[in-house]
């Protein structure tokens, strides 16, 4: 018995021209449309509460969204926390990142950075002391300062944007380095654009799904 | 946001019981309980009774659960409640009764487990919910807070287990808050997208004193919900579906939940715009109306295949645009222009490009664009196709009456014997394809069915929940699979105990079916682990449970034994053995190319 049913076979069928590329964006297969990814910091004002750190993370992993660095720290509002998150997806992917955590319940409000927002990692770099002089010198290059020292080591903070922490770094391997410490990136929007408060919620989300500009990396 | 609080704050007679013990003065209220006639209800001593209070005051009629050690305070509450309490044989069953019951009743169903093992046999079900965006709620007993984290006996992390599949839980972390804890979890399962919410209930806060009444189900003010989408969105929408040539509507299970059916009916007539469906839209447009494609996808019809790949304005309602139903992205819909109707911001584009993302409440949107859409589209030419479709690519079946019964057969002769609002529940794998295909549906919330998880075994259980949600003259058929039906059978128990008028056909191949047309198509044959061979004999099974028990060899059998199946008045399983070489097309593979389905194994 002819197992399935009758009609024309696949071949005999028409198919449309179009086509769309990985991101489910219709494109026309002459011109190159994929986007590539990009580094953005995203602010996410938080319940400050026991879990939500393991739901930002545990939504990160689940979700294959590739994330640099996250941090949290309290705020002038003792019930409430801010996090810190730095991401490189595709213009796609960051919008999923924001639209995903907009949706954790305790999750008060999401926005993406402009690309001049203040932006601040802390570095503890501890290296071999064989020359302190030098190591004060090249701190204070950076704007840091020693704070510990010992017969065989000295240990230097240095705040600043990511290239700068990764300049001392590289500057500092001269002295041979023990070990590093960093925070990960912190950020603020400048002036009176608020960061993101409990009022200003979320972009309406209408808006936020349109692209958004290219955003340059960094300060 | 205003509208939404509102929706879920208590009627004015509610709120006045309620402030008679949750005053300013809650001491004396306590002592006072009497003073107001009206009041019926004994104010709660403790977190358990919070914990059922906050239920009574949602209006839960039913819970699914089971037993044990950590959750017994909230049964003792339980047992002097009005609440009618279904003791399923298991907790997976408890969690898919429950999620049924959701589908059905569009309010959230409620399963109760203990720790451990318990709330860990509930996580399919809870899944299964997520996956569906169906609205839950789920409590779990836990061990007392001071043994949280010393590895107790029956501990287990279960907000931390349950944390990627839940909508929003939460560890109640006092018995002056655990009512209210409650509260918001079921309003969270139900507002906005649908979802399951669980709420873990250590011992010592169950049984912590307490005089604090819960709030009526309210969501936190952080939770937002927009309802109506941006205007200027919909009017650009509604002059692409007038300027359309080869409109489609893509009914998703948003509209069902959504009470949207009836305003994409309106729509789709008015306008004359052909209506596809993804599996869990099934219901949200009648499948016997010209306009009808049915189901499009992986095992989708042909008719509803073509129209979507070849449609140039798709609006999709309701739906997340998932693998089974897209097949490969490349060649999902490539020359439409995607008009995106959704409640949840986060699907917009998430797989598919929305080029009109329209994010609200499903049936407001659809009647903003009622408002908006002025001119109906010409496209007499692409609804001549869709026919045209219709007929080459038609679902006919051979059933040669000396070769075994066809599972078709049995399916359409199920949908013959009963009424248009039957409620259909299925297992997952060949079966439930076959349910999807052949059962003419024209109702919503009449297909209840395990779709983005795809948990065999979700068939028989889940008819136990949609039938205490149905109404007494609604008639509920589980079509499921002889696999699927092993995994939850257990439940036979629940349905003769409580005696529950259902049908369960079991249609018999003595195979994982979808496994082993898998393993001809893709694995050259070898039946690895999908070849049974044997299967007990359910009808004398579930005769031993107490249900009556049917079976069918031939085809002569059917009608009639169908027939007495469904007049039985409880629980019956048809045993109905089928062509064990039966398979279900069109199919589409996994990723391939939806306009490419094959109708028999060599075009796949």
């Amino acid at each position: 018995m002819k197992k399935g049913l009758e009609g024309p076979p696949p071949e005999e069928r028409p198919t449309p021209a179009g086509r769309r590329n990985k991101q489910g964006i219709r494109i026309d297969p002459e011109v190159e449309a994929t986007h590539d990814p990009r580094r953005t910091v995203i602010s996410a004002l938080v319940e400050h509460e026991p879990g939500v750190l393991s739901d930002v993370s545990g939504l990160f992993s689940r979700r294959q969204f590739n994330i640099e660095s996250l941090t949290v720290g309290p705020t002038e509002d003792d019930d409430r926390a801010r996090m810190t998150i730095v991401v490189e997806e595709p213009d796609p992917g960051i919008d999923q990142v924001k639209k995903q955590l907009r949706k954790l319940v305790p999750v008060i409000a999401v926005r993406e950075l402009e690309p001049d927002a203040m932006r601040r990692e802390l570095a503890l770099i501890k290296v071999a002391a064989d020359d302190p002089a030098q190591i004060a010198a090249v701190a204070e290059m950076y704007g840091g300062k020693t704070v510990d020292s010992s017969p065989e080591t000295a240990t230097v903070e240095v705040t600043g944007a990511r290239q700068k922490i990764e300049a001392a770094v590289e500057t500092f391997s001269q002295f041979g380095i023990r070990e590093i410490s960093r925070t990960g990136t912190t950020a603020l929007a400048r002036g009176t654009d608020p960061t993101g408060t409990a009022s200003a919620t979320a972009q309406p989300a209408d808006e936020a799904n349109h692209d958004e500009p290219y955003t340059a990396d960094d300060d | 946001m205003s509208e939404r609080a509102a929706k879920v704050t208590p009627t004015d007679e509610e709120q006045d019981d309620e402030q008679i013990t949750d005053s300013a003065a809650p001491d004396a209220a306590a002592e006072e309980p009497a003073a107001d006639t009206e009041t019926t209800t004994d104010p709660v001593t403790s977190g358990a009774e919070a914990v059922v209070r906050a239920l009574e005051n949602a209006g839960v009629e039913y819970a699914f659960g089971v037993q044990g050690g950590a959750i017994m305070p909230v049964y003792d509450a339980l047992y002097d409640s009005d609440i009618r309490h279904v003791t399923m044989a298991h907790e997976q069953g408890a969690a898919h009764a429950a999620d049924a019951y959701g589908i059905v009743s569009g309010e959230p169903g409620v399963c109760l487990a203990t720790s451990g093992p318990g709330a860990t046999n509930l996580v399919t079900g809870i899944a299964d919910a997520d996956m569906d965006s169906d609205p839950m709620l789920a409590l779990t007993g836990q061990v007392p807070t001071e043994f949280v984290g010393n590895d107790a006996f029956q501990e287990t992390d279960t907000t931390g287990v349950t944390t990627p599949i839940t909508k929003d839980n939460t560890f109640a972390s006092g018995s002056d808050t655990v009512g209210n804890d409650v509260s918001e979890a079921f309003a969270l399962a139900r507002e906005g997208r649908p979802g399951p919410t669980l709420v873990d209930l250590p011992k010592d806060v169950t049984n912590g004193e307490t005089d604090r009444e819960p709030d009526a189900p309210t969501v936190p003010d952080t939770y937002e919900v927009q309802e109506r989408a941006d205007e200027e969105i919909v009017a650009a929408a509604a002059e692409r579906i007038e300027t359309a040539d080869r409109p489609v509507m893509l009914l998703g299970g948003g509209v069902i939940k959504g009470e949207a059916s009836e305003a994409c009916r309106e729509f789709a007539i008015e306008h004359e715009i052909p209506v596809i469906t993804t599996m869990p839209g099934i219901g949200a447009f009648p499948e016997d109306h010209e306009l009808s494609l049915e189901m499009a996808g992986m095992h989708g019809t042909g008719y509803a295949n073509m129209a979507i790949t070849h449609c140039d304005t798709l609006i999709g309602i309701g739906t997340r645009f998932d693998d089974r139903l897209t097949g490969g992205i490349e060649t999902f819909a490539p020359d439409a222009e995607v008009i995106h109707v959704d409640i949840d911001p986060a699907e917009i584009s998430k797989n598919i490009h929305a080029d009109y993302p329209l994010i609200g409440d499903a049936e407001t949107v659809v009647e903003q664009l009622g408002e908006a859409v002025d001119d109906s589209p010409e496209a007499k030419k692409w609804r001549a196709q869709c026919q045209q479709w219709k007929s080459d690519y038609s679902m006919a079946y051979d059933a040669p009456k000396d070769k075994p019964v066809q599972p078709e057969f049995v399916v359409e002769a199920l949908d013959e014997a009963t009424d248009d609002d039957t409620i259909v529940t299925t297992g997952v794998g060949q079966h439930q394809m076959w349910a999807c295909q052949y059962w003419t549906y024209t109702e919503p919330r009449t297909w209840v069915s395990s779709h983005g998880l795809g948990a065999m075994g979700y068939g028989l259980p889940s008819a136990i929940g949609a039938r205490l949600a149905a109404d007494d003259d609604q008639d509920v058929v589980c079509i499921d699979g002889d696999g699927s039906f092993l995994m939850t059978m257990q439940g036979l128990s629940v349905a003769v105990r409580e005696d529950l008028d259902i049908t369960v056909a079991v249609l018999n191949n003595e195979y994982i079916g979808m496994v082993r047309q898998w393993q001809d198509a893709f694995f050259e044959g070898r039946h690895a682990a999908s070849d049974y061979g044997w299967m007990p004999e359910f009808d004398k099974l579930a005769e031993a449970f107490g249900a009556q028990g049917y079976r069918i060899d031939d085809y002569d059998d059917v009608a009639d034994t169908v027939a007495d199946a469904v007049a039985y008045d409880g629980p019956s399983v048809i045993d109905v053995h089928i062509d064990p070489d039966a398979n279900v097309y069109p199919m589409v593979p996994s990723g391939g190319d939806n306009g490419q389905f094959a109708l028999t194994e060599d075009q796949l």
